[in-house]
């Protein structure tokens, strides 16, 4: 589709750093996010949720919380239609509408503490929690199991009465915890091993993290007298969050709008519903709108952190680093409901290597967590924390720069994944070459107990479907309608695309994200596609926005439109030339306006590499892990706005880094998270991270007509590993285990002394 | 329900008065009852400083004060920071550094950052992130919130802090003088 004269090409707008279009109503407090959102009339509802982690429901009776002073609706599974199991696509994966619903209002069966039972709408958020204490619910608790090796044991307690191991497309004949088990192999992996110098095998753990996005779960339901529903929530995907609610109420989509607020923050966790279909139900059996905000605490408990894992990597190699084989076992929590993200990890785990002998057996496992959702790279961080770690070690031991090792055996063009793509042109050396060359490799590290670690870390980035249109302005502005909620600045770098087709400014373009009636379908905002996906949707906005003003100046001049050229905005025929602003002024008098637009669905994925590279000091009396330097290096193909390009990758990284040194759900031994509270749960503040520096590669994307990849996931890839890279160098301790805090390393440390 | 208290404040310079339960947070009555929604409730108990607010000059988890404890008090929220149709310097840099991405944070970081500069004009980067640990923010990783607190600090410097004007008007038209900010 692109032509290769675009990568030459200088850009007027694309490159730029303008104030973001959103900006001045952020940092005002005028933005209106799901929980500043609230309609005349509107009620207050709250879930009451599992106290155990596994057990069955024997009776729910709701009739003292509905006689409390100030309820107006009380709702339990019973109040939603019984669904058969029936996948629904969601664009970046799919679901089962059963286990959907099961997870939105448990039905017969509480899976993790947590889990939501029933609801109140009340007068205000106070009263319902009155309410909420008034329902009596007898429990019979039943055994949890939260380790994902336990849960797949013969004698673990079972989740699922019907659920079977689904495997090369056979279904197992007994039910267990394992949902699907998944087999990749290429070449002669036995064999290899077999002849291979070097031949390092790992096992690696990490816990169950959450997303931890500031703003907390929220949506505003109306079921209006004519029966149609509207939505207001803050959701990756308006569209998505309209096809899970109509499935689970058994309504058309055409019965729902879903009207996407600002959103803060979501990571791959605000994409399954929770409280939509709830505040809908709410809100029809009361007639009222209702609101639903979750505490902090139910966001921990009750929506998705992304899976603990368990992952054996070995790699084989020859004397001169050359990697022979590979093999890799992977166990991934599910969590309540089958379809965790252990399919990306599958196919990530060797994704940066050509190894031409290799096999990958991926597991995955319900067990009493809550329903595990995207994060970030969904699958990825697990699996390069095991296989990143394995090619530090194998460098040691071999005697090569990790660098260098990774460059001998960098997957390119060409490199078949072990899944079965085989790579285009793709910029995973040129971040190697780019972080040799850098300031921060260069440069020595001096003091004691101190380490450089390196890893490297891939996301696929995809592309799916996005719809935008735009209309010109008689002042030469053009206001753009696309379907993608902006949770990092995407309203700018998908209007720079269209300003720099059209040959105007950025702050020409007026960007705004409407709701599922005012724009076409269009999927999340997820998997690094917006700035690729929605952005080529402005693309191909402006060239029909183009297309159209060449035939009003045609018209004007009496000329044939195929005459007309445009180049930066001019339109010119025959020494004849006018301003897309001055051509703008004359659509009235010459057919009236001019509305452009467009609907993509690129397929394939663009394949974001990146290396990081992170000084620590380990304190060794606390072991203690502090970040001294640190610098990510990215190919984005093309960095639309460079200062939200850093941004994603500076806060990936730091991300990566809760990750890999303080974040984990802590379970009890029934199975009962301990630390659901920001104080707790550690994540990083603006003490615990240096500066992170960035490189952006731009290695161009033939599939975009600006060479965009996309930016966001692939930073939280290879922290874990740089760190526990890094750590070994500074304190002679490899670390296998996520996350790194000071209890876990100081006992591997003391274990490694004694 | 519990009867409720009169309270009487001053909220951005202005005398404001208003009836709240004894439960309710100062964060519940600015948002629900004052409609002043620009102060965000992230976790509710003080540890991710969302819906930081100046109480006396002194910042504070508006979730951890009591509606009826700031009676007589001198309150300022992010909607009282920009002047006059002019953004603050503050936010000014905020914008112009891409110190935020989902935004949901900023209007926290914005009142720890204002405390911080009226207290400390020159801070360090230590001194800044040590002021600011007490805000979460998951999206940018701190590193361009820390430099547009340096760059506010700059722009407070060089302009003086009632001076909010940065960048020339469109058209030319002279700017105006700053009002006082409340304190």
């Amino acid at each position: 589709m692109a032509s290769s004269s675009f990568e030459k090409k200088k850009y007027k707008v694309i490159g730029t750093r303008p104030v973001r279009h959103d900006g001045a109503d952020k940092v005002t407090g005028r933005a209106i996010y799901g929980s500043d959102f609230r309609l005349t009339g509107t009620v207050h509802g709250k879930i009451l949720r599992s106290p155990h982690a596994h057990a069955r429901i024997k009776s729910i009776d709701t009739s003292a919380a509905e006689k409390h002073p100030g309820v107006l609706a009380v709702v339990t599974s019973g109040d939603f239609p019984n669904l058969k199991n029936k996948i629904a696509n969601l664009g970046e994966g799919s679901v089962n509408l059963a286990h959907l619903g099961a997870n939105v209002l448990a039905h017969g069966k509480v899976l993790y503490k947590g889990h939501a039972v029933a609801a109140v709408a009340a007068v205000n958020p106070h009263v319902a929690e009155e309410a909420l204490k008034l329902i009596q619910v007898q429990y019979e608790p039943l055994k949890p199991v939260v380790w994902v090796l336990d849960a797949m044991r013969d004698d673990a307690p079972l989740l699922h009465d019907d659920l079977r191991t689904s495997s090369m497309g056979k279904k197992g004949d007994k039910p267990s915890n394992i949902s699907a088990h998944i087999h990749f192999e290429t070449g002669k992996v036995d064999e290899a091993f077999a002849k291979a110098d070097v031949v390092i095998e790992r096992e690696f753990k990490t816990a169950s993290v959450h997303q931890g996005y500031i703003e907390p779960h929220v949506a505003t339901a109306l079921w209006n007298e004519d029966g149609h529903l509207t939505i207001w929530t803050s959701t990756q995907g308006a569209f998505t969050a309209r096809q899970q609610t109509a499935e689970l109420l058994q309504i058309p989509v055409s019965q729902v709008t879903v009207v996407p607020c600002e959103i803060g923050g979501g990571f791959g966790g605000k994409i399954a519903v929770y409280l939509e279909p709830v505040a809908a139900v709410l809100s029809r059996k009361c007639g009222r709108p209702v609101k639903m905000v979750m505490n902090r605490d139910e966001v921990f408990e009750g929506t998705g952190p992304t899976p603990g894992s368990f992952v054996r990597v070995k790699l084989g190699a020859t004397r001169s680093g050359q990697l022979v084989a590979g093999e890799a076992w992977l166990a991934y929590d599910a969590g309540a409901f089958p379809g965790g993200m252990i399919g990306p990890g599958c196919m990530c785990v060797f994704s940066c290597y050509e190894i031409p002998n290799a096999r990958v057996d991926g597991y995955d496992v319900v067990n009493n967590k809550p329903k595990t959702q995207a994060y970030r790279a969904p699958g990825a961080t697990q699996a390069a924390f095991a296989c990143e770690s394995v090619i530090d070690e194998l460098a040691e031991k071999l005697g090569i720069d990790p660098i260098e090792l990774r460059l001998k055996n960098a997957a390119k063009e060409g490199t078949r994944r072990v899944d079965g793509p085989v790579y285009p042109r793709i910029g995973f050396i040129e971040t190697l070459q780019a972080a040799q060359a850098s300031e921060h490799w260069k440069s020595p590290l001096v003091g004691p107990h101190r380490g450089r670690g390196i890893a490297s870390g891939y996301w696929f980035n995809i592309g799916l479907k996005s719809s935008a249109s735009a209309s010109v302005n008689p002042d030469g502005t053009v206001s753009l309608v696309e379907g993608s909620t902006d949770i990092g600045g995407t309203r700018t770098s998908v209007a720079m695309q269209l300003a720099e087709t059209l040959g105007i400014r950025a702050e020409d373009v007026r960007p705004q994200v409407a709701d599922t009636d005012g724009v076409g379908y269009t999927d999340v905002t997820g998997g690094s596609r917006v700035t690729f996906a929605t952005g080529l949707a402005a693309y191909e906005v402006g060239l029909d926005i183009q297309r159209q003003m060449a035939q009003r100046a045609a018209l004007l001049w009496e000329c044939d439109p195929a005459k007309v050229a445009c180049t930066d905005g001019v339109y010119k025929t025959n020494g004849k030339s006018i301003a897309f602003a001055e051509l703008a002024g004359k659509l009235g008098e010459t057919g009236g306006p001019v509305v452009g637009r467009a609907a993509v669905d690129p397929q394939g994925s663009s394949n974001g590499f990146g290396t990081h590279i992170v000084d620590v000091e380990v304190d060794p009396d606390t072991a203690k892990v502090t970040i001294l330097r640190y610098t990510a290096i990215q190919d984005v193909g093309k960095a639309i706005h460079p200062s939200y390009v850093e941004g994603q990758m500076q806060g990936g990284a730091v991300q990566g880094i809760g990750w890999a040194l303080n974040e984990e759900y802590v379970f009890d031994e029934q199975g009962r998270m301990q630390n659901p509270n920001y104080l707790d749960y550690r994540m990083p503040t603006a003490l615990d991270v240096p500066m992170i520096d960035t490189i952006i590669v731009e290695v161009f994307n033939p599939a975009h007509p600006y060479g965009v990849r996309g930016v966001g996931e692939t930073p939280i890839v290879a922290p874990p590993a740089a760190i526990a890279n890094a750590i070994y160098r500074a304190s002679g301790t490899r670390m296998r285990e996520l996350p790194m805090s000071p209890p876990r390393l100081w006992a591997a440390m003391t274990e490694k002394k004694s | 329900m519990a009867k409720k208290i009169h309270v009487a404040t001053t909220i951005n310079g202005e005398p404001v008065e208003f009836l709240c339960e004894a439960r309710q947070s100062l964060l519940e009555v600015l948002r629900d009852t004052l409609n002043l929604t620009g102060a965000k409730e992230g976790c509710n108990n003080g540890n991710c400083g969302a819906c930081t607010v100046l109480l006396d000059g002194q910042p504070v988890d508006s979730c951890l004060v009591l509606g009826v404890e700031v009676e007589g008090a001198r309150i300022t929220t992010i909607e009282g920071i920009a002047q006059d149709a002019h953004l603050h310097p503050i936010q000014q840099c905020f914008l112009e550094d891409a110190a935020l991405q989902c935004g949901v944070c900023t209007p926290g970081f914005i009142m720890s950052t204002k405390a911080l500069l009226d207290r400390n004009a020159n801070p360090s980067e230590h001194e800044i992130r040590f002021q600011l640990s007490g805000n979460l923010c998951r999206c940018t990783g701190y590193d361009k919130i820390i430099r547009a607190v340096q760059d506010s600090a700059k722009a407070l410097a060089a302009g003086g802090r009632r001076t909010t004007e940065k960048t020339a008007r469109p058209n030319g038209s002279p700017a105006k003088q700053a009002q006082t900010q409340p304190r």
